[in-house]
């Protein structure tokens, strides 16, 4: 599926002192993508995430999101402008309740952009199919204390589709899970690209990376090494060393 | 319960208590002592607006108290206002101040926002120190007025206008806590960056909080020189305003506005009835004692306490 681009990342490039963690990176997302993010460990997929979502700032490079340049926009502003994220190690807020965790997004985000307004009762019932929607609906005043892994990680996820976004970077939302439960979150995914939002996931486990994406990015060591169709990609030269040494 | 039915409730048993007080008391020295207890509802409220809501320790609420206090100072040697007056004055005073506080400070974290928030309360009192017309390091007396605006003496008068700020300060918390502000703020104290990802202006929020926490602390010093009559840095900018406005609220409970007020009234009195029976001295030991308790027994304080008793007590 082609349309216009969603987001066009130029030359971004970030340094932790003298450590250069991305250099040079180049990626377009265009609406509708599965696109599926690897890496080997260190190799710079949160840190791009991070650049993108304006937790950390890039000194070099251009970020823009539907033809709008975002550089230097803090990420509260990203979030509104439709850029979401999960995180890798989940941050569900724990002192509040799910639902209130699924509220955080809904005044802030939903209810701050132009033209919305959610009541409190629009704003409980959201909640619901928010929370419905990844099998957590009868755990609602429950705190994420009292959560497995899984369902924390599904927490995650509907905390970031509460902001409704278009674009969604999935980090690392099955890393330690069972084949069954990594099968779970593949499927709430496949459901929200659906719904028609793009999203981004970066995975370490192949094979729901490969299940899912239909173009396939590869990071080394802060550089872009690949980027294309999935089977091709793993079959690149590159890649394979990257991964399983020369 | 509805916000306006809470604060019509406040309102009410506000009245009823300063009533019934004014009523039943005539021994002067009980609204002396019940002053200080307000006062400490007023500064733990304040306190954990910030402390407590939004999860940014601050050691330096002797400064802002204290700023409030010499706020009224200079107002009562410039131009004569009422009291109410110099109240508002020491709160957009330290407010302002709280604004610029959080401004310089809200990048640092957890301890280092502690240390930041304790040397500002030093540069502070360095800078009333060495401010003369304030009286400097010497202090300065205040010559209460020969009558109160209000029937009865003039502390009864205190009294009463501490009694209403500590009304409106536990009104105003209850209000942010129920509100989407107030969802914020415990966005914020969770988790900084997951809060930013949900679309929360975090560093507008802080300051809000900031600003909002220092001025009900400044109303609270406001009328102070006119209880103490005589007012210097040392007594004003003194160590334990700080860490009664921390315990109070952690043996209370931080999470809700009840936590302050049950904190403020159990230490309060406990440290009036000290001071009185046994030395004066023994105050910060027994606050030190029940604050190193509460934090390894009961770190949600009582509230947390009952809570964690009823939700026992469903489960059963």
């Amino acid at each position: 599926m082609t349309g216009p681009a969603l987001l066009e990342v130029r030359g971004l490039g970030k340094r932790f002192g003298g450590f250069v963690a991305l250099d040079g990176i180049d990626l377009t997302i265009n609406a509708g993508d599965r696109v599926g993010l690897i890496g080997p460990n260190g190799s710079g997929k949160s840190t791009l995430v991070n650049c993108l979502c304006g937790t950390l700032r890039n000194e070099t490079g251009t970020v823009s999101f539907d033809g709008r340049p975002v550089n230097g926009l803090i990420a509260h502003h990203r979030t509104r402008l439709g850029l979401a994220r999960s995180f890798q190690l989940p941050k569900p807020f724990r002192t509040l309740t799910l639902n209130d965790n699924i509220r955080v997004p809904l005044v802030y985000t939903v209810n701050a952009r132009h033209g919305q307004h959610l009541s409190e009762a629009q704003m409980a019932v959201r909640c619901r199919e928010l929370l419905d929607d990844v099998g957590l609906a009868d755990k609602a005043t429950r705190l994420p204390g009292d959560l497995t892994q899984v369902e924390m990680r599904k927490l995650e996820l509907a905390r970031a589709v509460a902001t409704q976004p278009r674009l969604l970077f999935a980090d690392e939302a099955m890393a330690g899970l069972s084949p069954s439960e990594v099968e779970e979150i593949l499927a709430v995914l496949f459901r929200l690209n659906e719904q028609g939002i793009t999203i981004v996931l970066i995975e370490h486990i192949m094979r729901a990376v490969m299940n899912f994406s239909t173009r396939l990015v590869v990071l080394v060591a802060g550089h872009k090494v690949a980027d294309g169709d999935p089977q091709e990609t793993i079959r690149n030269p590159e890649v394979e060393r990257a991964y399983l040494g020369e | 319960m509805r916000n306006s039915v809470f604060w019509l409730l406040a309102a009410l048993s506000g009245v009823a208590f300063l009533a019934v007080t004014r009523a039943l008391i005539a021994n002067e020295y009980y609204y002396f002592a019940a002053y200080v207890v307000l006062q400490y509802i007023v500064l733990s409220t304040g306190w954990n607006i910030l402390g407590g809501y939004t999860g940014y320790t601050n050691f330096g609420t002797g400064a802002f108290f204290a700023l409030g206090a010499y706020a009224s100072v200079v107002l009562h040697k410039t131009v004569s206002v009422p009291l109410p007056v110099m109240m508002l004055v020491g709160g957009i005073i330290s407010g302002v101040i709280g604004l610029g506080t959080g401004y310089l400070t809200l990048r640092l974290r957890g301890v280092f926002f502690a240390i930041a928030t304790l040397a500002m309360a030093i540069v502070m009192q360095t800078l009333i120190v060495n401010w003369d017309f304030v009286g400097g390091s010497r202090g300065v007396y205040i010559i209460r007025p020969a009558s109160a605006p209000i029937a009865g003496s003039y502390i009864q008068y205190l009294y009463t206008l501490m009694l209403v700020l500590a009304v409106i300060s536990v009104g105003i918390a209850r209000t942010i806590e129920r509100s989407r502000l107030g969802l914020g703020f415990a966005a914020i104290r969770d988790d900084e960056q997951a809060a930013e990802a949900g679309g929360v202006p975090t560093l507008r929020l802080k300051l809000i909080s900031t600003t909002l926490s220092g001025a009900l602390m400044g109303m609270a010093g406001a009328p102070l020189p006119y209880y103490v009559t005589y007012l210097d840095p040392d007594s004003s900018f003194s160590l334990a305003y700080a860490v009664n406005a921390v315990a109070m609220p952690v043996v209370g409970g931080m999470t809700s506005w009840i936590g302050p007020v049950v904190g403020s009234i159990l230490l309060g009195t406990i440290q009036q009835l000290a001071t009185v029976t046994i030395s004066s001295a023994l105050n910060l030991l027994i606050v030190g004692l029940l604050l190193i308790g509460f934090v390894i027994i009961a770190p949600n304080g009582i509230v947390g306490l009952v809570l964690s008793w009823r939700r026992r007590a469903r489960a059963r």
